[in-house]
């Protein structure tokens, strides 16, 4: 699956959140929570829609490793080599 | 008879706007139905019925602007004809008077006046509570943005609104404000003008609350986790107890306990604004339960879908700012409560354990509460039993 393609799910999904958010405008490395204005139930939605999109399962013990949003790109691609 | 009054959802409602009867005349209504959906600066909030019986007549058309406590339809209880002398049953919490008291339509409306609920049931705008900033700063009548709607359950979503305005950003007045800040002042306004309160804070190890989430979750789908904040308002439930002095209402000169513990939980609407409906019967629930009431609260609030009952029924106010929040909340009583917790940001600190020092994820718990109804030490020793469930997870 392309870097690309996530990116675009990985919008989709925070656009459905913090719909007034823009996207491109955000600091990619900073933190994703604040960046986007999400609390924790937010977050657990998020994590819950990520799961269901990309058919896998999004331990909590792996959060710190989904802290901004450069690193959930890269979080998901790893987690989802195989799908496409 | 019995009347069906607009309810006071709070210290700061005035009148509500009927948008919606979910019920036609002659049909059957029990005890906890939704039977109409108002309008508030809080959103558009499903009133609920507090007595069993048939839906006799509407005495206010749609659309309308009814002072809190005033009778928006007549009931009628097992065995009545309709001619007796009608009884209100949903006492408003606390009927405030208005300074403009809104037109009310005399009882006797024709067939042809009253909406069906058939007829009506297209009149309601569900609208998401950042959608409906935007459009009340842009002037824009809700009605147009009926059938617009792309959000869950056909709500309209900012982007629905944004597209109607063609997002132009210059037609917008942020100077006004709107619907909820104004509740929102007039609530804390009245809270500091006649509230004497008083703040105690104290700091507490949550390390063995996140490990035994940590543990419950790691076994979890995502759907099923638990968050700490779950914990925390059942920590604050079960502490209420055993001192009632901070759970109920001040109102006419004296405290009134509640028996029941409804936590309020204060939820942040996105683009400004907050609500803080209830969950209801805490001392009922399980840590699981408290968790899924949380998380449907929180959807719910977020979309306009509250019910009258969870916007007037809180007993006491839990306040988080949530994992990038503050050290330090000095939370300001929602009248006619009593107190309100705060949970600071869960942070590593230095703490004294055993005699040794060690780094500890731990938060500020603060109280703020009513000095006409409790003083510091019965406080302090309510926070300290917070603590206690807090370092006793699993008894949650």
């Amino acid at each position: 699956m392309k870097t690309s393609d996530i990116e675009a799910i990985l919008q989709e999904e925070l656009h459905r959140i913090a719909p007034e958010i823009d996207a491109k405008m955000i600091e990619r490395d900073e933190d994703l929570r604040e960046e986007f204005d999400i609390d924790s139930i937010d977050f657990l939605n998020l994590v819950i829609a990520l799961g269901k999109r990309f058919e896998i399962e999004l331990p909590e013990a792996d959060y710190p490793q989904m802290d901004t949003y450069n690193a959930m790109i890269v979080y998901l691609g790893e987690c989802s080599p195989n799908i496409f | 008879m019995s009347e069906f009054l607009m309810p006071s959802l709070g210290a700061d409602m005035e009148a509500g706007t009927l948008v919606e009867w979910l019920v036609k005349p002659g049909e059957q209504v029990n005890h906890g139905d939704t039977i109409a959906v108002v309008e508030t600066q809080k959103g558009a909030i499903e009133i609920e019925v507090f007595v069993d019986g048939t839906l006799d007549k509407y005495l206010v058309e749609i659309g309308k602007k009814v002072p809190v406590g005033k009778p928006l339809a007549t009931i009628l209880q097992a065995g009545e004809t309709g001619a007796e002398a009608p009884q209100a049953v949903s006492k408003p919490e606390k009927a405030e008077p208005v300074s403009e008291p809104a037109p009310i339509l005399p009882p006797k409306l024709s067939a042809e006046t009253v909406p069906t609920a058939a007829s009506i049931s297209e009149e309601r705008v569900r609208i998401t509570p950042v959608a409906r900033r935007l459009a009340e700063q842009s002037d824009i009548d809700l009605a147009a943005l009926r059938d617009k709607g792309t959000g869950p359950a056909g709500a309209v979503t900012l982007q629905d609104v944004e597209a109607l305005i063609g997002a132009q950003p210059s037609t917008t007045k942020p100077s006004e404000m709107t619907g909820m800040r104004q509740a929102i002042a007039a609530a804390m306004s009245r809270s500091k003008r006649e509230i004497p309160h008083y703040y105690l804070a104290h700091t507490v190890d949550v390390s063995k609350a996140e490990a035994f989430i940590a543990d419950l979750n790691a076994t979890c789908p995502p759907e099923d986790r638990l968050l700490l904040g779950a914990v925390f308002i059942k920590a604050v439930a079960k502490a209420v107890e055993k001192y009632p002095e901070f759970n109920g209402y001040y109102t006419e000169g004296h405290f009134q306990h509640s028996k029941v513990v409804n936590i309020g939980m204060v939820i942040n609407i996105r683009g400004g604004g907050l609500v803080a409906p209830a969950i209801h019967n805490m001392e009922n629930l399980s840590l699981g339960e408290t968790m899924s009431a949380m998380h449907d609260l929180v959807a719910r609030a977020r979309s306009s879908g509250l019910k009258s009952s969870e916007l007037s029924g809180s007993t006491i106010t839990v306040s988080s700012l949530g994992s990038h929040g503050v050290e330090t909340i000095y939370g300001v009583i929602f009248p006619p409560q009593v107190a309100i917790i705060g949970f600071g940001t869960p942070t590593e600190r230095p703490l004294v354990i055993d005699g040794k020092l060690e780094a500890r994820q731990s938060v500020v718990l603060t109280l703020a509460a009513d000095h006409r109804v409790s003083d510091g030490h019965r406080g302090a020793l309510f926070l300290s039993k917070i603590n206690k469930f807090l370092q006793k997870p699993e008894v949650l």
